[in-house]
């Protein structure tokens, strides 16, 4: 066991992935000798040369088309995507051939193509370095979607995404990079489209994932403080969505709130509420309520603390569930 | 002309293959320059248009020449000691906490201020995010471009006003707006010009490769201005090109130079020339600024990670500053009274910078909502009028 930031533990699962299997590669702006922007691929390039650890053109479509062609090749690319603001070039790519050749070759053609996306605000930075595209992907069938909320989960959700034979869309809440925790590269991992209990409770569920997870344990001991015994569950999949898990929960506590980062409308947050409405009718003492992003731009960074969900505002709906 | 031609493209196909093969074996692109150079077997045209030699010596070149009065070479020179001094304190600013970000134009002042400044007021700039000297030029206040780098705005000021569209900061993506922009300019039979700047690293995006598509078989009135100031963040340029990036013009069918983008003299002539060019319905031009990021690529970055030291010597022997001020005085153009008050005049505008950034009040909660729609949206107010009461709910609990 070490205790490493979650920077380290993707670098430490890609440099495992590199290790294990000669056909992965790892591709990307700026990933080579600077070691990426964030620094998660510190030191590869030099480990494993440049024709492993590539520096790309500046071309986000070009990523993920070429990493689409290396997988045919029988390679297993791990393409980089600066910021999530800059998958947009490349959403074409993803969508429309990336989700869909398998399908397309009815099962003969596999890509396992793994694009890593830094995601979410709260470090910041100026316009589209802090946005959280993940329903998008989520929306299309084709695509697996994850995101690791620790260190023990982004080394080895990493290393399982690396291993699938789907595209997985790994979603890297940057805000959180440099939170430490506890990494067992011994470890037996949960399958990677688990759900997982973070905290245990029986008056309300916060679901939530990426970011918002320490938010969310936050709240839970804030609202034990007020008498309030709140359950965490971290989604960690958001596509397959480990509804079961969910269920169970709720089951238990008969409350549910979901919190992203991402907007509202249309997010994750209505089809887990739409689903666990249909599964928990019985079992709910209130609507399932929504925390997250609002339909605005993600505003400037003097903005961002009044725009993203909180402590205050993940209370809030806990407060309003509750007094149902 | 110290350009690629259509036809002349069109004609040599085997050419243009040879100096693909050159540019794949060239690292560095001086090396690639001289070996173009020689290759091109006749009567030897500089493939880098220059008038003012690193030393300060005035030159001449058989295609591109510019008359410049005493007055307008110690405005040009101004122009870029002012630019300069303003970049150096928003970077200063920025290591203060007064802004969360800086992208330093440091090296590139005269492929700016000579572009910028060939420009009539009716021509149209879409910039990157690093075009403070363009914007100096077109007269937008420096404390605008400030605000989208302290975080109170996404850029906030009115592109109309000076003919100076927002920084865009997704790579590429103005090349097209300009091309489009420069098709309504013609639609609209005016002879006014519009000027797309960009980065080497940005030549590698589908939308810059589709703006050229665009821009040649609408012939539309549009320079692309690259500025290649040899690294996209920590990439060099040959992660991006094997042929040297003027030339890309030639096989989408307009023409391209590349100039020295630290001779402030030899970037406004090729750039009234291309302005020429593209008024009298050429179409569109590719100019190509070889110059140099002197900083970092913006404070965030840490360029020791990448380059080494003595690159940067080479090029501060460059500088497009002290070259235009050594002319100066060869011409006895100014005197130290001048370069004073030059001098005296940045301290000021400096000091302006510092003191209106510190002062930029950060925005009000509710303005996250605002100008989201031109006819308004019915979850817009929905979510704004929860948020108003949500904030108020605090008002009364805790009396704040
Ligand atoms: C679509 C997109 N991808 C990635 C980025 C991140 N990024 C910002 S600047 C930059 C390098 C740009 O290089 P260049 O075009 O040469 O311009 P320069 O910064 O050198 O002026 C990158 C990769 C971005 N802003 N937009
Ligand atoms: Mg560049």
């Amino acid at each position: 066991m070490t205790a490493m930031p979650i920077v380290k533990a993707i670098n430490a699962s890609l440099r495992t992935a590199l290790e294990n299997d000669p056909k992965v590669v790892i591709m990307g702006e700026d990933v080579g000798k600077l070691g990426g922007v964030f620094r998660v691929t510190d030191g590869l390039q030099k480990d494993f040369g440049d024709d492993r650890v590539i520096d790309t053109p500046l071309a986000e479509s070009g990523i993920i088309g070429t990493a689409i062609g290396l997988a045919l090749r029988g390679y297993r690319p791990v393409a980089e995507i600066q910021f999530d603001g800059f998958i947009f070039p490349a959403f074409d790519q993803i969508v429309t051939q990336l989700a869909k050749m398998h399908a397309r070759s009815l099962g003969k053609v596999k890509l396992p193509v793994v694009v890593r996306v830094p995601y979410g605000g709260g470090i910041g930075a100026v316009e589209h370095h802090s946005e959280s595209p993940e329903a998008y992907f989520a929306h299309t069938a084709g695509l697996k979607v994850v995101t690791p909320a620790n260190s023990a989960d982004a080394y080895w959700m990493l290393q399982q995404a690396i291993q699938s034979d789907d595209p997985v869309l790994f979603f890297e809440p940057k805000a959180r990079y440099y939170d430490k925790g506890e990494v067992n590269a011994d470890a037996i991992p949960d399958p990677l489209h688990a759900a997982r209990v973070v905290a245990e409770g029986s008056d309300l569920t916060i679901a939530t994932y990426g970011p918002l997870v320490k938010v969310a344990l936050e709240a839970a001991t804030a609202a034990a403080e007020d008498g309030h015994s709140v359950e965490v569950v971290d989604l960690r999949s958001l596509s397959p969505l480990d509804f079961d898990t969910l269920q169970a929960s709720v089951e238990r506590t008969g409350r549910l709130v979901v919190a992203h980062e991402a907007p509202v409308f249309l997010g994750l947050g209505a089809e887990i509420a739409a689903r666990i409405t249909e599964r928990c009718f019985y079992h709910l003492q209130s609507p399932v309520l929504r925390v997250g992003g609002f339909h605005a731009p993600y505003p400037p960074s003097r903005l961002e603390d009044e725009y993203l969900p909180d402590l205050d505002r993940v209370l809030d709906a806990v407060d309003r569930a509750l007094a149902y | 002309m110290t350009v690629e031609s259509t036809a002349g493209a069109r004609k040599a196909p085997g050419a243009a293959k040879k100096a693909a093969a050159r540019g794949s074996t060239k690292t560095s692109g001086s090396t690639k320059t001289r070996g173009a150079r020689a290759a091109r077997n006749a009567p030897a045209k500089p493939e880098i248009v220059q008038l003012l030699t690193p030393e300060g010596k005035r030159v001449s070149h058989p295609e591109y020449s510019i008359d410049l009065t005493s007055d307008e070479l110690r405005g040009l020179y101004r122009d870029m000691v002012l630019t300069r001094r303003f970049d150096g304190e928003a970077a200063a600013l920025q290591r203060q906490g007064e802004l969360g970000l800086w992208a330093s134009l440091l090296g590139q002042e005269a492929a700016q201020i000579g572009s910028g400044r060939a420009l009539r007021d009716d021509d149209y700039v879409f910039p990157t995010y690093r075009e403070h000297g363009v914007a100096w030029c077109r007269g937008v206040d420096p404390l605008n471009l400030c605000g989208m780098f302290r975080g109170v705005n996404h850029g906030g000021w009115d592109p109309n006003q000076n003919n100076f569209h927002l920084y865009t900061i997704v790579i590429g993506s103005q090349t097209l707006h300009a091309t489009g922009y420069a098709m309504g300019v013609q639609k609209d039979g005016a002879d006014s010009a519009v000027i797309a700047y960009f980065g080497d690293g940005a030549s590698s995006q589908g939308d810059v490769n589709e703006a050229f598509t665009f821009a040649a078989v609408y012939n539309a009135p549009v320079i692309f201005f690259c500025q290649n100031n040899q690294w996209a963040i920590s990439e060099p340029t040959d992660r991006q090109t094997r042929v040297p990036l003027y030339q890309r013009a030639g096989g989408f069918g307009f023409p391209g130079v590349r100039v020295d983008g630290n001779d402030v003299l030899a970037v406004m002539a090729v750039t009234r020339a291309a302005l020429e060019h593209v008024r009298s319905g050429n179409g569109p031009m590719l100019i190509e600024a070889f110059t140099y990021r002197m900083g970092a690529h913006t404070t965030s970055d840490d360029p020791t990670r990448y380059r080494h030291d003595s690159d940067l010597a080479a090029w501060r022997l460059k500088d497009p500053i002290t070259r235009l001020r050594t002319h100066l005085t060869d011409l006895d153009a100014a005197d130290q009274a001048f370069f004073d008050a030059v001098e005296k005049e940045s301290d000021a505008l400096a000091k302006r910078v510092r003191e209106g950034v510190r002062s930029m009040p950060d925005p009000g909660a509710m303005e996250m909502f605002e100008h989201i729609y031109a006819d308004g949206h019915a979850l817009v107010d929905e979510e704004r009028a929860a948020f108003a009461e949500y904030q108020s709910s605090f008002v009364d609990s805790e009396g704040h």
